[in-house]
C-alpha cells in the first residue's frame, strides 16, 4: 500500500520524510518493549507515544512510517531525530482505531 | 563471512532518556555493514535495546561490549545499579519496577527481560543486590 494513499484517507500531514514510500501491515500499540519485538520491517507503527525513545525503536525496528494518532505532535528533538535518520512520520487526527479502519478497508480495495 | 571476533565497546549514559538505545542502534548498524543476516540483527538489536533501556532506568547507566564472531554474538552488559533482588520475579513478563515518570515515556511494560530470553539463545545474569549486574546474551548465528 502506498503511503500517499493513506495520508489522503487519513487526512494526514507528513511531519518528517516522504509519503512516496509504501508499507505492509500495521502495528499499533505504545509500550516500547512490545513494539520492539512486533514491529515489523516495512510496516506502518501506529502510536500517540511521540517521543526521542519511539525514534529509537523505529530505527531498530524499521517500519516504513510512524503514523502519529489523534493528533499528536511529536517532539522537537524527536522530531530531528526522526529527519537524521530520515524516518517517515505523519500525523493524523484520527484515533488509533480508526487508522486501523481504514487501512484494513484500503487492504481490501 | 569473516574469521575474527570484532568488538565494539559503549559507556551507556544513564542521566539522558534522549540517547538510551543509542549504543543498540549503532550495533545495528556495524553489524549489518559486516553482512550478518536481518534475522540476527534483529534479534541482537531487540535483546540489546531491552539491556540498553534497562541500565538507564535502573542503574543509571554502565557498559555495553558486543563481540560479533563466525558463530555466535556475545553482548555483555554491566553496570554498577543496585542489582536485582529476586531474578525470578524480574523475568515475569509484565512485572516492572520503573516509576510513573518512565512509564509515561512509553517504558516499564515489564517486556525487557522476558524480550531478550525471547530473541537470544541465552542469557545469564550475575547480579549482587547493592553493587551491580552483569547481563551476557548470546545469540547464535
Amino acid at each position: 500500500m502506498k503511503v500517499k494513499a493513506l495520508c489522503e484517507r487519513l487526512g494526514a500531514r507528513v511531519l518528517c520524510g516522504t509519503a512516496d514510500g509504501e508499507f505492509e501491515g500495521v502495528y499499533t500499540g505504545d509500550l516500547l518493549s512490545r513494539a520492539m519485538s512486533r514491529v515489523e520491517y516495512g510496516c506502518a507503527w501506529v502510536t500517540i507515544m511521540a517521543n526521542i525513545n519511539v525514534v529509537a525503536v523505529a530505527n531498530l525496528t524499521e517500519p516504513a512510517l510512524i503514523v502519529l494518532a489523534e493528533d499528536v505532535i511529536m517532539q522537537e528533538d524527536a522530531l530531528s531525530a526522526a529527519q537524521e535518520n530520515q524516518l517517515c512520520v505523519i500525523s493524523t487526527p484520527m484515533s488509533a482505531y480508526e487508522i486501523c479502519c481504514a487501512i484494513h478497508e484500503m487492504a481490501g480495495e | 563471512m569473516m574469521s575474527d571476533v570484532v568488538k565494539f565497546h559503549f559507556d551507556v549514559d544513564g542521566s539522558d532518556f534522549s540517547s538510551a538505545g543509542a549504543a543498540s542502534v549503532s550495533v545495528k548498524k556495524k553489524l549489518r555493514q559486516l553482512g550478518y543476516s536481518p534475522e540476527v540483527i534483529r534479534r541482537v538489536s531487540i535483546a540489546m535495546y531491552e539491556g540498553e533501556i534497562n541500565m538507564v532506568i535502573h542503574a543509571n547507566g554502565g557498559t555495553a561490549d558486543v563481540e560479533a564472531g563466525d558463530d555466535k554474538i556475545v553482548i555483555v552488559l554491566s553496570d554498577k545499579g543496585p542489582g536485582i533482588p529476586d531474578v525470578e520475579l524480574a523475568m515475569q513478563a509484565g512485572y516492572s519496577t520503573a516509576k510513573d515518570h518512565i512509564r509515561n515515556l512509553g517504558f516499564g511494560a515489564g517486556m525487557g527481560l522476558p524480550n531478550m530470553i525471547k530473541y537470544t539463545d541465552d542469557l545469564r545474569i550475575d547480579t549482587v543486590v547493592g553493587e551491580g549486574t552483569t547481563i551476557t546474551m548470546t545469540v547464535l548465528l
